[in-house]
């Protein structure tokens, strides 16, 4: 990376291990908490295992209204609440918090997605073999999902790359924010161009090793 | 096979045998699905211990909501449903999983878990009724062998064949040595060299373990091929019900004959009508099809009313067949003489006990 100084090599690493840790550690979080929210989703939705509408709309109302929200607002409007959680709202710990939000949201959805793609013939013969709710849960529902579980999860990946790159918004730093700052404010096209081609092999990295996994996790 | 004793096959329903107890008991089972569709409409039926039953009918008929009912995959509105004397809708959650268990279910497309093998298919059951893992595999070991499978066992349900992979579905029902195995159109999605196989290991289990099953299929040739009775289901009722051979021999409702036709019916080829010289003047023909059955089947009957009422009969075509494991004929004649004589030799043998009809011509 000769065509960059000293100095900004040493900033696109630093920029690079922030965008890390924000994605990984948002998904971390979105996953953590999006595959519980998905599955009492989809649990009582009308016609599933214990259909709840109770339950079930407010949930979806939730999920919905924070998916319609844009990140960018989003970020803003819960800065009380990552004040609370983090105990600063700014930096790249801040940022976390608005970004696992909006992951987790956005997971609960596509999760849901694919938690109905398992084939209710196999959730009938469970049930017809005795197992009860929690049983299909774990042993049918969770395991047959698993490969549009992961898909899922790649997708929310990606689209936490592009997210993060707002997160410079709120001092959250990482590689977006370096390519606008010193990419774009400062005129350095070619900060700006190494951003971009980093970006792309990272979510070319990210999409392959989820590919490769669903294909290792699937035998249809 | 040491856990299971080697039991004599069960007498045919219709021999004179002390009565079983009814293994499925159904009773005035109604189900009504929301929007207003019957399905089900005052279904009352006996299976009984060690029999295979099984309900045909047209798609719609409420046949899979029937058999859906013994095991409370589908919750009647009304009627009782008893399973092996236990009385099903009273069960709470516990009980009715226990009773699931003693009811082993085979499905149409298989329903096999994507992700886990042949073995860990059929191993499901036993994991879900907290079997400890050894005593599973040792289980596993000897289903796997019922079914012909042993070479699979650690293979994925998309690696197998349909055949193969109901034959998992076979073995994981069977898995918690239920006493009732219910085949919701088992072998609907095989072919019919499969379909064949498949409904002979269903036999064979039955007549192994002592199981009784309730079946239900939209084709007749699988209830003739497999079943001891029959019900036909239209429009969510039991419309007819009976003996597998007296249901294909006498079939009462139109329904039901056009059921048994797919399976016994002859095609008269037209050519061969075509090609018979006419009656000679004064006499006339007609086109009989004529069911032999028990110790008529032998019999030498064509020549014997050739002579007697003084016919040129020739037959136009014919096969014997076996129902349930009694034999029958069936052939279509062209009966030629005068038309009293013709009449005669027709009611003649409606009086030794054939089934004489007379194809429209």
């Amino acid at each position: 990376m000769s065509w960059l100084s000293p100095t900004l090599q040493v900033l696109l690493v630093e920029a690079l291990w922030e965008t890390v840790v924000m994605v990984g550690a948002s998904a971390a979080i979105a996953v953590a908490f999006g595959l519980p929210l998905a599955l009492l989703l989809h649990v009582t939705a009308p016609g599933g295992l214990s259909p709840n509408a109770l339950l079930n709309r407010p949930l979806g109302l939730v999920v919905n209204a924070t998916r319609s929200t844009p990140f960018i607002i989003l970020m803003v409007a819960i800065v009380p609440f990552t004040r609370l959680v983090a105990g600063t709202s700014i930096g790249t710990g801040a940022a976390i918090v608005p970004l696992a939000l909006a992951a987790t949201a956005f997971l609960a959805r596509l999760f849901e997605n694919a938690l109905r793609e398992v084939d209710r013939g196999v959730i009938e013969a469970a049930r017809a073999m005795g197992a009860t709710r929690l049983q299909i849960v774990v042993k049918v529902l969770v395991p047959e999902a698993l490969p549009g579980l992961v898909a899922a999860t790649t997708v929310a990946l990606v689209s936490l790359v592009g997210f993060s790159a707002m997160a410079g918004a709120v001092g959250g730093g990482g590689l977006g924010d370096l390519g606008i700052r010193f990419g774009y404010q400062r005129f350095m096209p070619e900060v700006m161009a190494t951003v971009v081609v980093i970006l792309i092999l990272f979510v070319q990295g990210l999409q392959s090793l989820g590919d490769w996994l669903v294909r290792r996790l699937s035998h249809r | 096979m040491a856990s299971h004793r080697p039991l004599p096959r069960v007498p045919l329903p219709g021999q004179p045998d002390r009565p079983a107890p009814d293994a499925i008991a159904l009773d005035g089972v109604s189900r009504r699905f929301p929007g207003g569709a019957v399905a089900l409409d005052e279904v009352s039926l006996a299976v009984r211990e060690g029999e295979v039953f099984g309900i045909v009918g047209r798609s719609g008929a409420g046949k899979s909501t029937l058999i859906r009912t013994v095991n409370l995959l589908e919750r009647p509105d009304a009627g009782a449903v008893r399973v092996l004397g236990l009385d099903m809708l009273a069960l709470d959650d516990a009980g009715l999983r226990a009773a699931r268990r003693s009811t082993g279910m085979v499905f149409q497309h298989f329903n096999l878990h994507t992700r886990r093998t042949v073995a860990e298919n059929v191993a499901f059951p036993l994991e879900v009724a907290g079997i400890p893992t050894a005593e599973r595999r040792a289980r596993i070991a000897e289903l796997l062998p019922l079914v012909g499978l042993e070479a699979k066992r650690d293979a994925y349900p998309a690696q197998l064949s349909g055949g193969q992979k109901q034959r998992v579905g076979i073995a994981r029902a069977l898995a918690s040595r239920p006493r009732i195995l219910l085949c919701d159109e088992a072998t609907s999605a095989l072919d019919p060299e499969t379909t064949r196989d498949i409904l002979a290991l269903i036999g064979d289990l039955r007549d192994r373990l002592d199981l009784t099953v309730l079946l239900i299929t939209h084709e007749m040739a699988v209830v003739k091929a497999i079943c001891d009775r029959v019900a036909v289901m239209e429009a969510g009722r039991i419309i007819e019900e009976g003996r597998v051979f007296d249901v294909f021999t006498r079939p009462a409702h139109p329904t039901t004959r056009s059921f048994v036709a797919e399976v016994i019916g002859l095609d008269v080829p037209e050519a061969t009508l075509a090609r018979m010289p006419p009656p000679p003047p004064g006499t006339i023909r007609r086109l009989a099809q004529v069911l032999f059955t028990g110790p008529h089947a032998t019999c030498p009957l064509v020549s014997e009313a050739s002579r007697r009422f003084d016919l040129d009969i020739n037959i136009v075509s014919g096969r014997v067949d076996e129902i349930a494991g009694e034999p029958f004929g069936v052939m279509a004649l062209a009966a030629g003489g005068s038309a009293g004589q013709v009449g005669a030799a027709f009611a003649w043998m409606r009086e030794l006990g054939l089934i004489v009809q007379e194809l429209d011509r």
